[in-house]
């Protein structure tokens, strides 16, 4: 897509400039997000906490060109996300940015490894070369054994595991998850973190994720908290 | 990089999900598929009546055979002819010969009132002076009963369709015509043909008792062939003598069905109609209710990169195929129920009864899957509209 888009390893490869995020219920305005500043840089596993409502998967959301800002810029990759066209974007998005989902967003009527096919038909591979992609992720995250098998056969922490796989399946630029083991037991829940882990030093992931529970934002090697639309590094009391 | 190709692939991974998810749904879905099957079966079979009857008129009139009316007159009603006229259109080129002379009946058609056996109103019936020939002209006329009136006298014989229809027609009773008393002496079949339902006499008889003079309206005439049609025709158009037009029977008598078949159609498309207002609700409907059923994944699908435009086409080819599965089951239906059914009915125009079949003819099957994919189309495209509209990160956060 857009070379410059590649990180130069100086400028961080996200950067939220004074981002403003207003939604409205009926008259009612709501400021989620106001003024909010934030560098990611490549290679850093990032964990966004907060109350409930504060406003993370908002965040999220902006990063991930999901949705827009109502003032200020998301550059990710040096491309302003911003400004990009809905049609641009859906391309962006299917190019740099890998999504997880708290509640796996697996299609029911598709076995595993047919969904971690999904975003690689997106792009101009050739069937065999998509099958190779999918049996590598469905390996990194040791589900080839489930590859055949449909998501209600298979177990939440499974699923999830279905869900990263692929969210990685195309390389992307950036990994962006929210609340990836909100819905899992612990043991579950530390399996999908170590998995992210691996990810993040072994692969050199960028990793963003939205979580509520502390146990999971001290696998990440930076936390930031928001309140009341900022992030600031400590929790607030 | 979304090239065409692409963007296909998409549409067709969309859609493919989509119709994957259809066992899950397949209560509103069968729903509207038997809905439009209903349409459409309803739209095909009334048609096929009107198909049907018109294909009867047509195999009414053998091909072999024409009649003639003055240039103008669609109808027998409004046309005339003077004697002179009706010999030189008896002796134009293709007419059939035998050694009594041409087979040509200059005819001349009168109403009169019969009160009808089943209500006893009285209806109009047609009352027709024939010449000697008309027995060769119309279909294969025999005498059933009694026998054939007698030339210059004041007899009539009756066709089977008028004397089932109409009271007072049995053989030995006597028929009012003006202020005369005419005995019926015989009844007569004509192998189902219009002239049936019609009452016969001879023509200087009739022309005598309605003060016609020498005056006819029609000449039935018996070809050599078939292909001697466009002989005769051109023969009787050209002559600068005459002033008349030229129809195979078979024509005039589907053209004389038209206000039948005008009837039928505009009732069936008129059924048709309403019921196809409520299919569109149903597959509109069944439609909504698989887009909102299907929210979060088609907001994962665009979170990853599919389009809204291959969500919106998706929708509408879900829609569609669905219309088209119901579609083609109705017209099969209306094939296997309707496609030669036996009716009679009466033509109101030539008061003839008329037996026939339903046609379910291939046009009319086009028809039928034509509407139905219409009906796919609307129903599909508000559901379409929805679901590319919604805004991706609302849409995620549904159950
Ligand atoms: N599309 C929307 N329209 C209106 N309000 C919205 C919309 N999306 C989010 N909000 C509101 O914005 C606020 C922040 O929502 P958000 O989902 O970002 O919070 P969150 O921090 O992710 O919460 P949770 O921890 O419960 O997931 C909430 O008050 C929410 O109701
Ligand atoms: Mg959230």
């Amino acid at each position: 897509m857009n070379e410059s888009g590649r990180n130069d390893g100086k400028s961080p490869l996200v950067e939220v400039d004074g981002v403003e995020k207003v939604f409205h219920r009926g008259a009612e305005e709501i400021h989620v997000l106001k003024d909010l500043h934030l560098q990611v840089p490549a290679g850093e596993f990032l964990a966004l906490m907060g109350p409930s409502g504060s406003g993370k998967s908002t965040l999220l959301n902006l990063i991930g060109g999901l949705d827009r800002p109502t003032k200020g810029t998301v550059r990710v990759g040096g491309e302003s996300v911003d400004t990009l066209s809905d049609r641009h974007l859906a391309a962006w998005r299917a190019r740099h940015i890998g999504f997880v989902f708290q509640l796996y967003n697996l299609l029911p009527v598709l076995t595993a490894e047919r969904n971690v096919e999904l975003p690689l038909l997106l792009t101009h591979l050739s069937k065999a070369e998509r099958n190779r992609h999918v049996q590598a992720a469905l390996a990194v995250v040791g589900l080839t054994p489930r590859a055949k098998h449909f998501p209600r056969t298979l177990s939440g922490g499974e699923q999830q595991r279905v869900g990263i796989a692929r969210g990685i399946v195309t390389d992307p630029t950036l990994l962006l998850c929210d609340e990836p083991t909100g819905d899992l037991d612990r043991k579950a829940g530390d399996e999908i973190l170590d998995l992210l882990q691996a990810l993040n030093r072994e692969h050199g992931k960028t990793i963003i994720m939205v979580t509520h529970d502390p146990h999971a934002s001290a696998r990440a090697s930076r936390t930031v908290y928001l309140n009341k639309g900022q992030l600031s590094a400590e929790p607030v009391k | 990089m979304a090239g065409p190709i692409n963007w296909l692939s998409q549409v067709v991974s969309v859609t493919k999900f989509g119709l994957l998810g259809i066992p899950q749904r397949r209560g509103s879905v069968a729903a509207a598929v038997f809905g439009i099957a209903g349409v459409v079966t309803v739209l095909v079979g009334v048609l096929s009546i009107a198909a049907g009857f018109r294909q009867a008129m047509a195999a009414s009139g053998a091909a072999d055979a024409a009649v003639v009316l003055r240039s103008g007159a669609d109808s027998e009603m409004v046309s005339g002819f003077n004697r002179q006229s009706t010999r030189i259109i008896a002796d134009a080129p293709g007419v059939a010969r035998t050694p009594e002379g041409p087979l040509a009946s200059a005819e001349l058609f009168v109403i009169i009132n019969l009160p009808k056996r089943s209500t006893g109103s009285d209806v109009n019936v047609p009352l027709r002076g024939v010449e000697s020939a008309a027995f060769r002209v119309h279909g294969q006329v025999k005498i059933v009963e009694g026998r054939m009136f007698e030339p210059g006298k004041d007899e009539v014989i009756v066709g089977l369709g008028a004397a089932r229809e109409f009271a007072g027609l049995e053989v030995g009773r006597s028929l009012l015509v003006g202020r005369r008393e005419w005995p019926v002496v015989g009844v007569f079949s004509a192998g189902g043909a219009t002239a049936e339902s019609e009452i016969w006499t001879d023509a200087p008889v009739l022309q005598a008792a309605y003060n016609r003079g020498d005056s006819f309206q029609s000449v039935y005439v018996r070809l050599d062939s078939p292909g001697a049609f466009t002989t005769f025709k051109d023969a009787v158009t050209t002559d600068q003598r005459l002033s008349a037009q030229v129809m195979r029977l078979s024509d005039y008598y589907a053209s004389q069905s038209t206000a039948v078949t005008k009837l039928i159609t505009s009732l069936g498309v008129l059924i048709a109609s309403l019921m196809a207002v409520g299919a569109v609700f149903g597959a509109l409907n069944t439609m909504y209710s698989s887009v909102s059923a299907r929210t979060r994944e088609i907001a994962t699908l665009r979170a990853l990169g599919f389009g809204s435009g291959a969500v919106v086409v998706s929708v509408m080819l879900e829609s569609v195929a669905l219309a088209l599965g119901g579609g083609a089951f109705g017209a099969g239906l209306a094939y296997c129920v309707f496609n030669g059914f036996h009716a009679a009915t009466m033509n109101w125009q030539s008061f003839s009864q008329i037996t026939f079949a339903f046609a379910v003819t291939p046009q009319l099957l086009v028809l039928g899957v034509a509407l139905a994919t219409v009906i796919g189309l609307i129903g599909g495209l508000l559901p379409a509209i929805r679901a590319a509209r919604q805004p991706i990160a609302a849409a995620l956060r549904e159950l």
